[in-house]
This record gives C-alpha cells, structure tokens and sequence, in this order.
C-alpha cells in the first residue's frame, strides 16, 4: 500500500514504552478513535500540529521523538528543527 | 471498522440498490416513457433512500454505541473530501438534464437524469470516503 505521507512515527515504541498502552487507551486520551490512533501509526494519516503536540504531552516527549521526516536525498528519519 | 466508514459505506450501497429498483420498476420492457408515471415512483424513491439511510445507521449505531457519537479531525477531513467529490460530480452530472431541458426532451428523461446526478454524486461521496478511510489521505 502507498503511504500518502512521507512523515514517519514512533507511536507504537512509544505504547509499549509507556506500560503498553493499547491504541484504544491512546484514542481515549487524544478523544479520537482507536481507527484514527491505527492510521496514523501506520503512516496513513498525518495529524494535525494540534494532535501530533498532544501526542507527544501524552507520552511526555517532545515532538521530535515522535515524529520524524527524512531529508532530501538522506536516510536520515530525524527531523532538523535547529538552525543549520 | 468505524462507524463514520460504516455509514460512507452504507450511503453508497443504499445510493446504488434504491435507483436500482426504481429504474427497474420503472423501466419495465415496453414501457413508453411519454406516459409513464414516474413521478410517485420517483417520490417514494427520494423518500426510501432516505429512510432506509436512517435506519441502517441507527442500527449500526446501537451495535457501537460508544463509537457512534464519535467523530475526530480525521473524520471531519475526510467527511470534506467526500464532500468535494460529491460537489463536482452533481455539477458535471447536472449537465445532462439541463441539456435535455434545453432539447425539450420529455419530462421522464429530464426527472430521470436529474435524479442519477443526485444519485452518481452520493456514489462519489461515498467511494472517495471509504478510500480514504482504506488507503489513507
């Protein structure tokens, strides 16, 4: 299946991290539905900057180690949020 | 599966079957569509449509009541996109009818084509949402 974004997550370490919160937890938590939490693990939908920043107060992380997008022509997953 | 992909899915199924039968009650072989009465019909069509919407998403509620209710951005962005899809779909579908006006068709055929435009935009709306709701957006 084509991935519709090129932003990727670690939603799912982070679950497991965190006493292994299942999906339907996280949805409860966000208000959103556990299809909503399953999307956006998989890569199929990109949240807003709203949900992504309280994912990220969820897990108690910031919003890098949530969520990641390679560079240009890199491997890198890591987003670059500091001046270059 | 949600509920918010449950209803995309019903809305199509019910756009399809109901003017399905319609065309097929109406369209009976022989029929001459100068005198056919298909304003009742027609009626009870918009009406069924409806109704039968109605009640299969009650239905579909009371199996997850707790998801019914619940609807997030997700829902919403692709409730828009389904939306647009339907927008577009009547307004190039509405080209017909307008045409055959215009040609001073007979009245069945204008009714009718009018009605598949309505019918062809729920179809958009409802297919552009599950494939969202499917492959992502």
């Amino acid at each position: 299946m084509v991935k519709p974004t090129r932003v990727t997550n670690s939603i799912r370490a982070l679950r497991f991290a965190h006493e292994e919160m299942t999906q339907a937890a996280l949805a409860d938590r966000l208000g959103v539905t556990r299809q909503t939490v399953i999307a956006i693990e998989a890569g199929r939908y990109s949240p807003s900057l709203e949900m992504a920043f309280q994912i990220a107060r969820v897990f108690g992380v910031g919003l890098d180690d949530v969520f990641q997008y390679p560079d240009e022509g890199s491997d890198s997953t890591k987003a670059r949020t500091g001046p270059r | 599966m949600s509920v918010q992909e449950k209803r995309a899915w019903i809305y199509g199924v019910t756009a399809i079957v109901v003017p399905a039968v319609y065309f097929a009650i109406v369209l009976r072989p022989g029929t001459d569509v100068d005198t056919v009465a298909y304003v009742r019909p027609l009626l009870l069509a918009l009406v069924f449509g409806v109704v039968l919407n109605i009640v299969i998403d009650i239905v579909t509620s009371v199996g997850a009541p707790k998801d019914a209710g619940r609807t997030d951005e997700r829902d919403r962005q692709i409730g828009r996109l389904g939306s647009s899809a339907s927008f577009y779909a009547l307004s190039i579908a509405a080209i017909v009818p307008l045409g055959l006006a215009m040609a001073k068709a007979p009245y069945f055929w204008i009714a009718s084509t009018l009605y598949l435009a309505y019918i062809l935009s729920a179809i958009a709306s409802s297919a552009v949402r599950v494939v969202a709701y499917r492959r992502g957006i």
